[in-house]
């Protein structure tokens, strides 16, 4: 068991964890995930390491609730535990001195971006950071990536905040600005990390992306992970999950993950059905009667 | 032995093989010969003593020759499910040469089953602590044999597993309908009792190297078990459309995280009323298509490039599998998965194989027949063409010396490394192999552990 010891929404169905898991903590570098299981008949999921702390021997995670294991898990308060964890998984981001290096967190990949542009700028990198989100209410970790950002640009979907447009309108002024830059990290839904590696391609900037497909182990056993990367299949969990976005197969990275859509719909509106069912119970204050699955 | 009848297996997930009665134990045990060859000893990986055991099967005392098979042998129950016993203890009873050889692996799991059901599991006793520690990676079947005779000679154990669950391959690659997962959870028990320290969630190569576990923990000695775990595939176009799965992913989703039981969260792709094809001719490519079969698939095709004579699967396996309406399509090979526009697998595109000359593994080596392609309906296809070894110990740590392929070097009489106070055995050195070989290196690299911690000389 992980034990919780921070908890709480950064915005709407966003949640940040700490966790009480010391190796991990001690184990961990910028780019890196665990996979955790919320209860016993859970299934697993994978999610980034968003800070590490080696010496309280505490991880990090911001999850986004929109299926069912992460609404569920957005559920849990501190005090409260994570059956399994386990991490830090995959290859670490390539740190090293770039010159410029632009981060494009796009929405809850802004959590996944964090720590790598923490690293890049310690290593002596000038950092520019571009944020993107639908509205200004979903912005997350804005004054965390100030502080470590020499520049930063916010995008809205709506001009509700920042400028508004994509990341991808910001990236370009960047570029046709004459910028030199070293490398762009983007991170966020997939047609935004496609749009990104589209407008790098042309003038050869090197650019990385961190890929999200399903996993099951965590550790190159099951091959679930699958995705095309410089013509061969790779597996996200053990070779990645950092890729050269002008390597990656994005439309084959969509169509796998939407294997188990249908499923995960059915899912989703169940574990809906019964938290309501929960909360009329209780504001009617009878026992409920309906077993309690999840927990 | 008993068996639920295939038309009523075939659409559950409860053991197959159903278990002697007491009276027919007894008269098993009456037919062995008492000879003095000790053939069926030697035959064994683990070197159970056959005779012994048999002869307390024969006087009722069941308890008895279940502790006179732990005493080679901490997972009795599970030997005497997924053994070979054919090749092994069976193959080499003097009986067979003229009849049927003595039913040694029925005999094994009768006692051990007995055991299980009265409640008076007759562990070791433990020797006072010698003030030594021993980790172990991985869970499996060469750990968990290890770590039972470690704690036996007073050594303090802890096994290291990635995954949330302990057992290996036990646990996510043996489908429940073959060795039941209560089985196996009983047998961990057993070794917890008997002093053995487990801890889940370790990914020794990530979580924590095998450095830190020995400059910084502690450790005396290390055995890393890891086994052989990563998927081939066949790298044929289509290899990634949706519905074609490593047996690995399957057999994970289905054993380990229940996919089978809609009260678990895991999904598995629905074969309910598909076509599925498994590729392959070993005991995974038959557990995958058994466990294909028994989600409901209409048509569960098992697709081989030799005959049905070079598989490598059990007989018993081929058998079960014929029986429960497994359909063999032998000979045939796969050259592309086909999908539809968005990506989701509809048929497989095979070629028809003829037998030429041996190869190197002495069976004689598949060839194309040319122009004789053709296509199978499939909504799901698993491929099941073998595995090759996990490579995150090796990754970080440098000096452990591996060979081709990954696997890592190990003395074959002491299973050493190249690495001080680093053993290694199982799948891991070897490649994959069987349960009960797994089960000898194990206890082998007990052997060779114990020795060392003694003298200290490497």
């Amino acid at each position: 068991m992980f034990p919780i010891v921070q908890a709480q929404f950064l915005a709407p169905d966003v949640k940040r964890f700490v966790i009480e898991a010391p190796r991990i903590a001690k184990a961990y570098r910028a780019g890196q995930f665990v996979i955790l299981r919320v209860y016993d008949k859970g299934e697993r999921v994978p999610l980034t390491i968003s800070e590490a702390d080696a010496a309280a021997g505490t991880i990090a995670i911001i999850v986004q609730g929109v299926g069912k294991t992460t609404k569920l898990l957005n559920t849990l308060e501190a005090g409260q535990s994570i059956l399994d964890v386990v991490g830090p998984l995959g290859r670490p981001s390539e740190i090293k001195s770039y010159g410029t290096v632009v981060v494009i967190g796009g929405g809850v990949g802004t959590a996944i971006a964090y720590p790598t542009a923490v690293a890049m700028k310690k290593a002596g990198n000038r950092v520019v950071t571009i944020l993107g989100a639908r509205t200004k209410g979903l912005l997350i970790l804005e004054e965390q990536l100030r502080s470590t950002s020499d520049e930063l640009f916010v995008m809205t979907d709506d001009g509700s905040y920042g400028e508004k447009g994509l990341v991808t309108r910001k990236l370009a002024e960047l570029v046709d600005g004459g910028a030199a830059i070293g490398l762009v990290l983007a991170i966020g839904p997939i047609p935004m990390m496609r749009a990104v590696a589209e407008a790098t391609r042309p003038r050869t900037i090197h650019t990385m992306v961190s890929l999200n497909p399903i996993m099951v182990d965590g550790t190159g056993m099951c091959g679930g992970c699958r995705v095309m990367a410089g013509g061969k299949s790779q597996f996200a969990c053990v070779d990645g999950p950092e890729f050269d976005a002008h390597e990656v197969d994005f439309g084959l990275l969509m169509q796998r993950n939407a294997m188990y859509r249908e499923r995960e719909k059915q899912e989703l509106a169940e574990f809906e059905a019964q938290q309501q069912h929960a909360t009329m119970c209780a504001e009617i204050g009878g026992a409920c009667k309906v077993e309690n699955q999840q927990r | 032995m008993p068996e639920q009848p295939p038309e009523t297996r075939g659409g559950n997930f409860k053991e197959v093989n159903l278990g002697l009665e007491a009276h027919a134990a007894q008269a098993e045990a009456q037919r062995c010969l008492t000879c003095a060859s000790g053939a069926c000893t030697h035959g064994c990986p683990v070197g159970v003593k056959v005779r012994e055991f048999v002869d307390l099967v024969l006087a009722g005392e069941y308890l008895a020759a279940a502790k006179k098979i732990r005493e080679d042998n901490v997972l009795p129950a599970i030997t005497g499910r997924v053994c070979p016993q054919e090749d092994q203890c069976e193959g080499a009873c003097v009986m067979g040469r003229k009849a049927a050889p003595l039913a040694i692996g029925y005999l094994e799991r009768f006692v051990a089953d007995w055991e299980r059901e009265h409640g008076q599991v007759g562990l070791p006793t433990i020797p006072p602590p010698t003030g030594k520690k021993i980790a172990i990676v991985g869970s499996g079947p060469a750990a968990l044999s290890c770590a039972g005779d470690l704690v036996q000679r007073g050594h303090a154990v802890t096994v290291f597993e990635a995954l949330h669950e302990i057992g290996g391959v036990l646990i996510y690659g043996i489908p429940e309908f073959r060795l039941p997962k209560d089985i196996v959870r009983e047998e961990v028990e057993n070794l917890a009792k008997m002093g053995v320290k487990f801890e889940t969630n370790v990914v020794v190569g990530k979580t924590v190297t095998l450095d830190a576990l020995m400059q910084e923990e502690g450790y005396h000695a290390v055995f890393v078990a890891t086994g052989a775990g990563l998927p081939q595939f066949m790298n044929i176009p289509g290899e990634n459309l949706n519905g074609v799965y490593s047996a690995n992913e399957f057999l994970t989703r289905v054993n380990l995280l229940r996919a089978y039981d809609a009260g678990f969260d895991q999904p598995v792709f629905d074969c309910r009323g598909k076509d599925v094809v498994v590729v392959g001719g070993g005991n995974v490519a038959m557990d995958a298509v058994r466990t294909a079969l028994r989600l409901g698939a209409k048509n569960a095709r098992l697709v081989y490039r030799r005959s049905e004579e070079e598989m490598p699967a059990r007989k018993e396996e081929v058998h079960h599998a014929k029986d429960e309406g497994v359909q063999f399509m032998m000979l045939t090979n796969p050259t592309a998965f086909l999908g539809d526009e968005k990506g989701w697998l509809q048929k497989v595109r095979c070629v028809r194989m003829e037998l030429g000359e041996a190869d190197a593994s002495g069976r004689r080596s598949p060839k194309p027949v040319p122009g004789s392609e053709f296509e199978v309906e499939a909504a799901m296809a698993i491929v099941a063409v073998g595995t090759t070894a996990n490579p995150l110990v090796q990754q970080t740590t440098p000096d452990l010396r591996t060979r081709k392929g990954g696997y890592i070097e190990a003395e074959p009489e002491t299973l050493r490394t190249s690495k001080r106070g680093v053993f290694a055995g199982g799948d891991i050195v070897t490649g994959a192999a069987t349960v009960i070989l797994a089960m000898g290196a194990g206890r082998k690299a007990a052997a060779g552990i114990d020795a060392y911690l003694q003298s200290g000389a490497w």
